[in-house]
């Protein structure tokens, strides 16, 4: 004969036991139901691609040492820093191909960044807006790149100067190297001072 | 015609002292004359028609800083280096003064560069360089701006002490000089010259009339190659047109100290 405190026991403990299934099924459900709101929120569209515009490179050509300006249609993104790096990638893309006429290997990845910041100094009255541009080279274009004072100075010239011709509020520039500061580009183009980008657009086909 | 200066003692020195005072005055108050007579007689160094000349060659990287690498694996160390002693040969042989301040494959700090070219106070700084890339030589001057321009009389003129990292700026305009007269003695040679601007570390800071030129392959037209930079001849034409061209720098020099 089972007393019947036993029995009062057992029925308790059966009855918890059949709660807790319960309430673990409805948890169950529950997190999956989240699982799947979490999947919705997924984006389902593909990204847009930005219009086509019109983008001035200022190329260099080492062959006469002079910047000469090309017309490209570009899809360029709203956003000027990102603006400012898809079309510096895309002057260093033409340097990366094999007819070059100013040949540095690295392509559009060169550059990993561009920072907009209002610009240093003294403020130019005919610039209230202007611009410091900080452009963010990868070291391994840096460790690439041909050595010399006319390559270099091409180089970082071209950059100033596409800079501007893009982004007419940038009038100074200045080069970082993985995010650090750099001495020189490749021994000889000093990488540590601020270039006034409007120096660097010259006339047609003149020397820089 | 220079003009002596005589001192005599004054007269109250003269009347007051005694004998042997009175002596000793007048001996000290000659030879201050004789000093100042020999002063005014002598023109400073810098004035004379004939005067001090000194070039400084700066043969660019060393000793960790190889610099570039050339077409046949040399450093341009090696290249900036030879070509230092040639010209620096064919300077001294024309009775110039030379400085070079590398003659061995030393590092040597870029602002250590322009301190020992600015302690020469010499009348020529060449930087040398070597590059594959481009053709002929290429020279290039500071682009650090010229603080005076000529005729602007409002312009702020070259300071007695200026900032370290902008020294050349008032040097700026007898740089482009100088580049000039190397640019007609290398083209009357029949070389492919460019000129250019740059900033470049230790030539901003020199304290003389600064270009740095680089030594690139000769090319033709078709850019093909006709002259590499091991070729001892094209290495000893780009030399005797630069001794040329400082010579008639030091002539320019010494003609306009005259006038």
């Amino acid at each position: 004969m089972i007393p019947r405190h036993q029995r009062i026991i057992v029925s308790v403990l059966l009855a918890a036991s059949l709660l807790m299934g319960v309430v673990l099924w409805q948890l169950r459900d529950r997190a999956h139901q989240r699982l799947m709101a979490g999947e919705d929120s997924a984006p389902t569209r593909a990204p847009e691609v930005a219009p086509a515009e019109q983008a001035t490179l200022l190329v260099a050509s080492d062959a006469d040492n002079t910047l000469f300006s090309q017309v490209r249609l570009l899809p360029l993104p709203s956003d000027p820093g990102a603006r400012a790096r898809a079309v510096l990638g895309k002057l260093l893309e033409i340097y990366s191909t094999p007819d070059a006429l100013h040949p540095a290997p690295g392509g559009a990845g060169s550059v990993t960044q561009v920072f907009l910041l209002p610009a240093v100094g003294e403020k130019d009255p005919q610039h209230p807006d202007a611009q410091l541009a900080v452009v963010n080279l990868s070291g391994a274009f840096v460790a690439s790149h041909p050595s010399g004072l006319e390559t270099e100075t091409l180089t970082v010239l071209s950059i100033c100067g596409t800079l501007h011709a893009n982004l007419p509020r940038v009038t100074q520039v200045r080069f970082l190297v993985d995010g650090a500061q750099h001495s020189t580009l490749a021994g000889h183009a000093d990488l540590t001072r601020t270039y006034l980008a409007a120096e660097a657009v010259p006339t047609e086909g003149s020397h820089p | 015609m220079p003009v002596g200066i005589e001192i005599r003692p004054s007269a109250a020195a003269g009347n007051c002292a005694p004998r042997s005072r009175r002596v000793a005055l007048w001996f000290v108050a000659a030879t201050a004359a004789a000093q100042l007579t020999c002063a005014a007689q002598a023109p400073p160094a810098s004035a004379s028609p004939q005067g001090r000349f000194v070039v400084v060659l700066d043969a660019a990287h060393g000793g960790d800083d190889t610099g570039g690498r050339l077409a046949n694996g040399a450093p341009e160390k090696n290249f900036t280096l030879g070509f230092s002693v040639r010209l620096r040969s064919l300077l001294t042989a024309r009775g110039i003064q030379v400085l070079t301040l590398r003659e061995s494959d030393t590092g040597i700090d870029a602002n250590h560069r322009a301190e020992l070219a600015n302690h020469a106070n010499a009348q020529a700084c060449l930087s040398l360089h070597a590059s594959e890339s481009g053709s002929g030589t290429h020279l290039f001057i500071s682009s650090l701006p010229s603080p005076a321009r000529a005729g602007d009389k409002n312009a702020p003129q070259p300071a007695r002490f200026a900032a370290w990292k902008t020294a050349q700026a008032a040097w700026v305009p007898r740089s482009l000089a100088l580049a000039g007269v190397l640019n007609s003695a290398l083209q009357h040679a029949g070389m492919t010259v460019t000129l250019g601007r740059a900033a470049m570390p230790g030539v901003d800071s020199m304290a003389c009339p600064a270009v740095a030129v680089e030594i690139a392959p000769e090319r033709n037209a078709a850019q093909q190659t006709t002259a590499e930079l091991d070729n001892a001849d094209y290495q000893a034409r780009v030399a005797a047109a630069l001794a040329a061209a400082l010579l008639e720098w030091r002539a320019d020099a010494w003609q306009s100290e005259v006038h």
